[in-house]
C-alpha cells in the first residue's frame, strides 16, 4: 500500500471508530449523564419533571439522617437553607458523609419524590465542600436565604444547617 | 534554616537549568551535560531539606504546620513533604532534573543528547518558575503554631504514601520522551536511530505510570471503604489518558525503529503523551470537577498551569508542523502485517485516549461555557459516569485484545491471513470454553461473556506464540528466549489477565448492608458472619471502634476486625475494611454506622469480589513486562559497549538504548 493511502486508511478507520463508539456512548448517556441540581431548582420545577439521572447538591440537614424500617438504607435529607430534597442510598456512605456538611448525591427520583442515590459524593477535605453543594447555598443565598459564607465553605444561617 | 537552605538549593536548581537550556540548545552540549547533573543534586537537596522539616516538625514552615502533626508516625512524615500541592510539585521538580541528569550520564554524545537535554532544561526551569513564584513549599510562618493541622487520614495509608512518586516517574518521565521528540524535530533526524535511543525512555516512563495508576486503584478499593477500584472520576481519567497514548507511543516506537515507519505518528504520540500529562496535573491541581480526588485547590494556579500547558504543547505541535513534512517515509508494507497490526494497535489505543477525553473535557466546557453565559445555567452542569466509558471503551478493548495475538505472530511487511488463524485455532477453542463456563457461573452478562472470551484468548495465544518461538527445543529454548519476547509475552498475558478480573469482578461482585446487634449473624457468598460487638481501641494518632466478627467457610472459624477510625486532629473519619482473601477473591467486610434508634445495633456491609486480585496482578505484570523490555534493551546496550567500548558508533545495526546499565 502506498503511503498516502495507508494515511488516509488511517484516519478513515479513527473516523468511523470514533463515530461507531460515540454512537453507543450516546446511547449510554441516558443512564450516564446526570445534570446538576439545587433542591430550589427542584422544588420551583417540581420533581416530576426529573425523569433523568441528577446531581443534588447541599447539606446534609441536621437531624434528618435515619437508616429506615430495616435499617438497611441510609436516608437523609440535602437542604440548601431554603428547600430540601429526601435521599435515600443503599450501602455504607464514604466517611465524610456527615450531618451539617456538604454533600453530592446522584440518582433518579422514584414515585414519592425521592431521590434514589446510587453515588454519594463528599470532599475528602475538612475544610472545603464539593463544589455543586456550595453552589446550591450560593444560589439559594443569592434570591434571600440566610446562609453564612466562608473561604470554600457555607453553613445556613445560624451556623447549623436546620 | 533549613527551610531556607532548601529554598536557596531550589534557586540553584533552577540557575543550573537555565544554563542546561541555553547551553544545550546552543553549543555547549559538555557543559550542559554537567550543569544537568549540578541542578538535579541541588534538586534533591532542596526535596531533602523540606523532607527534614517535617520529619523534625519544624512548625514554622507553613506547608509542615498545614500538614504534619506531631502525633504522625515517621512514614506519613516522609510522605506528608509530598501530600500536598507545594510538596508534589517539588517532588515534580526533582524526578524532572532527575530524569535530566539520569539523561546526561547514561546518554551517547551527540546533537541528540544536547538537544533534548536543552528542552528539559526548558521545562525544568518552567517546572521551578512555578514551584518558587507560585507554590513555594518553603515559606515561614511568622508565628509559629504549637501543633501541626495534620495529614488528611485518608491518605495515611502505604499505597498512598508511594502513589505520587510512581505517578509522577510516570508522568514527568513523558516530559524527557517529550524532549527527545522535540530534540528529534529540531534536529530533522526522526530515524531509526532515534527510536532505538527514545523507547527506553518511554518504557520506563509508561511501566511507572502502570505502577502509579494501580497503587491508587488499590487504595480506592480498599481505603474508601465500598470496595471500588475505578470510578472513571476526572482525576482518574487524567492519568489514564496520557496511559493509553504511552501504550501506543511503546507501540509504534517498535516500528519506527524496526522499519524506519510511522515516524511523524510516533513522535506526534510522544508530544502527546506529555502534553496529557501536563493536562492531568491541572485536573488535579486546579479543581475543575467536584471529585472523590479534589483536595484544597487554587483556581489561580490551575491557570498558570494550563498557560504552561498552551506553551508547551504549543511550540512541540509548531516545531512538529514544521518539521513533520521533511521526515522521511519508511518502507511499504501491507496491510495484513506486523505493521499493520501495530498501526490498529495505534488506532483502538488513541481512539480510547479520545474517547476518554470527550467523556472527561465535556462536563468541564459545559460549566465554562455556562459560567460565560454561553449556554443557559441548567444545562451548564453535569457529569458523564460509568455507563458511557463502559459503552464505549469495552469495543476498543475487545478490538485491541482479538487483534494482540495475530500482531505477535505475524511477520514484517506481509503476512497470509488464513494460516495464522489456522494456526491460533486452539487458542480461539480454549477462549471460547471459557467464556462459556464464565456465562454459565456469572449469569449470562454480554460485558462478562466477551471479557473473558477475549482475555483467555490473548493468555492462550501469547502462550501459543512462546511455544512457537521455542520451536523444537522445547523447555530448555523457552527458557533461552529473548528478553524482549518474555517481556512482550508477560504485558500481553497481563493485559488478559487484567481484562478478565475487571469484567469479571464488576459483572459478577455482590454486596449487602446487614443490621445486626451483638449474637446476630449474616449469610453471604457461602459465608456466615456472627457479629460480637464494638471495642474502643486506641491507635497511635486516631481512635477506633474495632467490630470483631466472626466469619465461618467451610466448618472453619476466623476472626475479622473492620474499623471505624476517627483522627482527632482533623475530626475526620476513615474506614477500615477487613479483607480475607480467597482464591477466588476477596470477602469484604466494612463496619458502617450504629443505628440511631436502636443502640447497639451496626450496619455492617459485607461485599464478595471475585477476581479482584487479576485486576492488580494484572496491572502489575504490564509494568513487569514493561520493565523487562527496557532490561532487555539496557543488557543488549552494555554488550554492545563491551564490543566497542573506545568508539560508540552510531551504526544502525548495532543495538543501543539511552539509558545505560552503568548508572
Amino acid at each position: 500500500m502506498r503511503k498516502r493511502s495507508q494515511r488516509l486508511w488511517f484516519i478513515g478507520a479513527a473516523g468511523v471508530l470514533m463515530a461507531g463508539a460515540v454512537t453507543l456512548g450516546v446511547i449510554g448517556l441516558g443512564g450516564a449523564v446526570a445534570f446538576f441540581q439545587s433542591p430550589s431548582d427542584i422544588a420551583s420545577k417540581g420533581v416530576e419533571t426529573f425523569k433523568q439521572n441528577v446531581r443534588v447538591g447541599g447539606l446534609i440537614e441536621v437531624g434528618s439522617q435515619t437508616h429506615g424500617e430495616d435499617g438497611k438504607l441510609l436516608q437523609f435529607r440535602i437542604t440548601d437553607c431554603k428547600n430540601t430534597v429526601p435521599v435515600v442510598f443503599d450501602g455504607i456512605p464514604p466517611d465524610m458523609v456527615v450531618e451539617g456538611k456538604g454533600v453530592v448525591a446522584e440518582g433518579k427520583f422514584d414515585v414519592h419524590g425521592t431521590l434514589v442515590a446510587t453515588r454519594v459524593l463528599a470532599k475528602h477535605d475538612e475544610n472545603y465542600m464539593p463544589k455543586e453543594a456550595y453552589d446550591s447555598l450560593k444560589r439559594a443565598a443569592e434570591s434571600g436565604g440566610e446562609q453564612a459564607m466562608a473561604d470554600g465553605t457555607m453553613t445556613c444561617g445560624d451556623g447549623s444547617a436546620t | 534554616m533549613i527551610a531556607e537552605l532548601g529554598h536557596l538549593l531550589a534557586f540553584l536548581a533552577l540557575g543550573a537549568a537555565v544554563g542546561q537550556s541555553v547551553l544545550g540548545l546552543t553549543s555547549g552540549g559538555e557543559a550542559a551535560r554537567r550543569l544537568a547533573v549540578a541542578g538535579a543534586i541541588f534538586a534533591a537537596l532542596s526535596l531533602l531539606t523540606l523532607i527534614i522539616s517535617f520529619v523534625r516538625l519544624d512548625f514554622s514552615v507553613e506547608l509542615v504546620a498545614a500538614h504534619s502533626h506531631s502525633q504522625k508516625p515517621l512514614l506519613y512524615r516522609i510522605a506528608g513533604a509530598w501530600g500536598n500541592h507545594e510538596g508534589s510539585m517539588l517532588l515534580w521538580c526533582v524526578i524532572m532534573a532527575g530524569y535530566g541528569a539520569l539523561a546526561a550520564l547514561t546518554m551517547r554524545e551527540g546533537k541528540l543528547r544536547d538537544r533534548a537535554l536543552g528542552v528539559q532544561g526548558l521545562l525544568t526551569v518552567g517546572s521551578f518558575l512555578y514551584l518558587l513564584f507560585v507554590s513555594s513549599p518553603f515559606t515561614r510562618l511568622a508565628d509559629p503554631p504549637f501543633d501541626g493541622a495534620g495529614l488528611n487520614p485518608l491518605l495515611q495509608d502505604p499505597a498512598v504514601a508511594l502513589h505520587p512518586p510512581f505517578l509522577y516517574l510516570g508522568y514527568v518521565g513523558m516530559s524527557f520522551v517529550f524532549s527527545l521528540a522535540a530534540a528529534g524535530l529540531i534536529n530533522g533526524e526522526i530515524d531509526r536511530d532515534w527510536a532505538r535511543r527514545t523507547r527506553p525512555w518511554a518504557l520506563g516512563a509508561w511501566s511507572c505510570l502502570t505502577i502509579g495508576i494501580a497503587l491508587g486503584a488499590i487504595w480506592a478499593y480498599y481505603e474508601l471503604g465500598w470496595g471500588g477500584w475505578w470510578f472513571w472520576d476526572p482525576v482518574e481519567n487524567a492519568s489514564f489518558m496520557p496511559w493509553l497514548v504511552a501504550a501506543a507511543l511503546v507501540h509504534s516506537l517498535i516500528v519506527t525503529e524496526k522499519r524506519g515507519g510511522m515516524a511523524s505518528w510516533t513522535v506526534f504520540l510522544a508530544v502527546l503523551a506529555f502534553c496529557l500529562s501536563l493536562l492531568g496535573t491541572f485536573l488535579v491541581r486546579s479543581g475543575v470537577l467536584t471529585s472523590v480526588h479534589a483536595f484544597a485547590v487554587d483556581p489561580a494556579r490551575g491557570t498558570i498551569l494550563l498557560i504552561g500547558l498552551g506553551l508547551a504543547g504549543g511550540a512541540a505541535l509548531a516545531l512538529f508542523a514544521w518539521r513533520a513534512p521533511q521526515l522521511k517515509a519508511g518502507p511499504e508494507f501491507d496491510p495484513v502485517s506486523r505493521e499493520g497490526a501495530l498501526v490498529l494497535n495505534n488506532l483502538f489505543l488513541s481512539v480510547s485516549a479520545a474517547l476518554v477525553l470527550v467523556g472527561t473535557v465535556t462536563p468541564m466546557v459545559l460549566q465554562w461555557m455556562g459560567e460565560a453565559k454561553l449556554i443557559a445555567p441548567e444545562a451548564a452542569s453535569m457529569s458523564i459516569g460509568e455507563p458511557y466509558f463502559q459503552l464505549t471503551l469495552a469495543p476498543m478493548v475487545a478490538f485491541l485484545l482479538l487483534f494482540m495475538p495475530l500482531a505477535q505472530a505475524a511477520p514484517w511487511r506481509k503476512a497470509e491471513m488464513t494460516p495464522l488463524l489456522k494456526w491460533l485455532l486452539p487458542s480461539a477453542i480454549i477462549a471460547v470454553l471459557a467464556a462459556l463456563v464464565a456465562l454459565a457461573m456469572g449469569g449470562w452478562g454480554v460485558f462478562l461473556g466477551f471479557g473473558v472470551l477475549v482475555g483467555v484468548w490473548v493468555i492462550a495465544g501469547v502462550a501459543q506464540d512462546i511455544l512457537r518461538r521455542a520451536g523444537a527445543g522445547g523447555w530448555r529454548r523457552i527458557l533461552k528466549l529473548p528478553l524482549t519476547v518474555w517481556g512482550m509475552a508477560i504485558a500481553h498475558i497481563g493485559m488478559g489477565v487484567f481484562v478478565i478480573g475487571a469484567t469479571v469482578e464488576t459483572a459478577a461482585r455482590t454486596e449487602q448492608t446487614f443490621p445486626l446487634a451483638q449474637g446476630q449473624s449474616a449469610e453471604m457468598a457461602g459465608w456466615s458472619f456472627e457479629f460480637q460487638g464494638v471495642k474502643i481501641v486506641d491507635g497511635p494518632n486516631y481512635v477506633a471502634t474495632r467490630a470483631d466478627i466472626l466469619a465461618t467457610h467451610d466448618g472453619r472459624t476466623e476472626l475479622l476486625q473492620p474499623e471505624q477510625r476517627s483522627y482527632p486532629v482533623s475530626e475526620m473519619g476513615t474506614t477500615e475494611v477487613a479483607i480475607r482473601k480467597t482464591l477466588g477473591g476477596d470477602v469484604y467486610v466494612a463496619l458502617g454506622d450504629q443505628l440511631r434508634d436502636q443502640d447497639g445495633v451496626w450496619r455492617i456491609r459485607i461485599a464478595h469480589h471475585p477476581l479482584i486480585d487479576w485486576v492488580f496482578g494484572g496491572a502489575a505484570l504490564i509494568a513487569v513486562g514493561g520493565f523487562m523490555s527496557l532490561a532487555a534493551r539496557l543488557r543488549r546496550r552494555s554488550a554492545a559497549n563491551a564490543e566497542a567500548p573506545a568508539a560508540p558508533t552510531p551504526e544502525p545495526a548495532k543495538p543501543e538504548a539511552g539509558v545505560g546499565a552503568s548508572a
